[in-house]
């Protein structure tokens, strides 16, 4: 049980690992944002199913903090891109 | 199984690594950098620290992100271009850093095989503090000097970080908000704090028995208290508010307060008497946790770029 | 023989697994930005709430499993926001190669 726990958890990471790959390649520089929220969400299923793999409950608050502060770092993030998108005058455009 | 798994992390952080360094686009290495802390937290809880595990997740998932993110904005705005280093500085940096690399690796695995570690001192001696944790153990009470000083030290760090403002803004306040607030913003900064808060506290109280602590909690509320900044749900403070400043030095100050009580009562500096070991340890917890979260906070939030109000 | 537990935590926690490959691959194929965010947002939250649903059987204690479910949600609401914030911006910009 606990090995085919983890040999999920090492697919999970595979395909993250997979989706950064293309997203931090990216040519649109907001795509790379995304790196954030997928090493966020797929992290946290990665530590899930280790924590239950090893009996070690304690790694679902790792997966809860990287859920929190992935929301963080990409609200700080975008912040950013906003502020560099709105200097060129843009045309005011209904939100 | 995990061996495999193990590997293919170490693999995955060290193409990350890779990429941050190698990368020419100063805000995709930035993101590439938070992401890369984030995957360590992967990393530490593999090495079974999950203590640590949890403060790379909040710190090098956030807040140095965002430090690193609006350093990088300042930069920008100044229109100046970072001159690129000379190809010769980066091999030399580059051989520096893979000599590094190959000699701590070296040392660890010519370690004996039981490993020289006090372990099972702290194991032995963790009743006499009432505390579960070894590592809430260790920092609060075997080794509690490093841990005040290591407080005082992040305060300096402050003080530099205000000392860069110009003259006529110190002890004013840090511009935060943007002209315009995304409404998903908002609503983020409006239903994640509270989320935040509760999970801070989860952490001060569980980091007695099990994973967790004052530093992580801490980096949590100083998350949330500069994402409600951020959405402009509040102001960011005057630095020279008297609340704010004793709010910094809440925590170091009740420290070596408690700090020297020992002399008094249990024979030492920084020693607690073994009955109110664990309530004493709890309550300089609570207070660090407070002043850590405003310190960072602060850090993050950057030199006071606003005249203080006369 | 595997337990009915054990069999349903592998069932449903493949299945995610499966849906976080399907993310990925999302990420790779789909054309533009805002469906390559759909592929982020939807598909990988969905392969954590499958993989928590799992996951629950395994719990040791009833406060463990509520926090999964507790993770799931704040995944939602983070991915949720987070992906309103990237298509603010995304759908601003000047339609990129």
């Amino acid at each position: 049980m606990a090995d085919a726990l983890i040999a999920v958890a090492l697919f999970v990471l595979a395909a993250i690992a997979l989706g950064l790959f293309a997203v931090l390649r990216s040519r649109v520089a907001i795509e790379r944002m995304m790196a954030v929220q997928l090493l966020g969400t797929g992290g946290a299923a990665t530590l899930l199913l280790l924590g239950a793999a090893t009996s070690q409950p304690a790694l679902a608050d790792v997966a809860l903090l990287l859920v929190l502060l992935s929301a963080f770092s990409c609200a700080a993030f975008t912040l950013g891109e906003r502020e560099a998108a709105d200097d060129p005058a843009e045309p005011g455009q209904p939100s | 199984m995990s061996l495999v798994f193990d590997v293919a992390l170490a693999a995955g952080l060290i193409a990350l690594a890779l990429h941050v360094v190698t990368t020419r686009d100063g805000k995709g290495a930035i993101i590439a950098f938070i992401g890369f802390g984030l995957l360590l937290g992967l990393g530490w809880a593999r090495l079974a620290s999950v203590d640590v595990a949890l403060t790379e997740a909040a710190i090098g998932g956030g807040l140095t992100g965002m430090l690193l993110l609006r350093a990088q904005a300042h930069i920008a705005g100044r229109g100046v271009r970072p001159a690129q280093a000379a190809r010769p500085q980066w091999r030399l940096a580059a051989v520096g850093c893979g000599i590094v690399t190959l000699g701590l690796g070296f040392v660890v695995l010519a370690f004996p095989s039981p490993a020289p570690s006090l372990a099972r001192e702290v194991a032995s001696s963790l009743d006499a503090t009432g505390l579960g944790n070894p590592v809430t153990a260790a920092l609060l009470a075997f080794r509690a000097i490093d841990t005040l000083l290591e407080k005082i030290v992040i305060i300096l760090a402050l003080i530099g970080v205000w000392s860069l403002a110009s003259d006529p803004n110190w002890g004013g306040s840090s511009h935060l908000r943007p002209a315009s607030v995304p409404e998903p913003l908002v609503f983020l900064a409006r239903m994640l704090p509270p989320f935040g808060v509760v999970i801070a506290v989860y952490q001060v109280w569980v980091g007695a028995d099990l994973p967790g602590g004052t530093f992580q909690a801490g980096t949590i509320l100083a998350a949330m208290w500069l994402l409600v900044m951020l959405a402009g749900l509040r102001p960011a403070p005057e630095t020279r508010a008297a609340g704010l400043r004793l709010l910094l030095a809440a925590g170091p100050a009740l420290f070596i307060l408690i700090g020297f009580l020992g002399f008094l009562f249990a024979g030492g500096f920084l020693s607690y008497p073994e009955a109110i070991a664990k309530p004493l340890i709890v309550a300089i917890e609570v207070a660090l946790t407070l002043s850590v979260a405003a310190t960072l906070g602060l850090l993050v939030a950057g030199p006071p770029d606003k005249a203080p109000t006369p | 023989m595997i337990s009915l537990a054990d069999g349903f935590t592998l069932a449903f926690v493949s299945a995610g697994a499966l849906l976080f490959l399907a993310g990925t691959l999302g990420l790779l194929r789909f054309p533009d930005t805002l469906s390559r965010l759909h592929a982020l947002s939807k598909a990988d939250n969905l392969g954590l709430g499958l993989i928590v649903v799992g996951l629950l059987p395994q719990a040791e204690t009833i406060a463990g499993g509520v926090k999964l479910i507790c993770i799931w949600l704040l995944a939602q609401l983070s991915a949720a926001t987070a992906s309103q914030l990237i298509a603010g911006i995304a759908a601003r910009r000047k339609p990129d190669a």
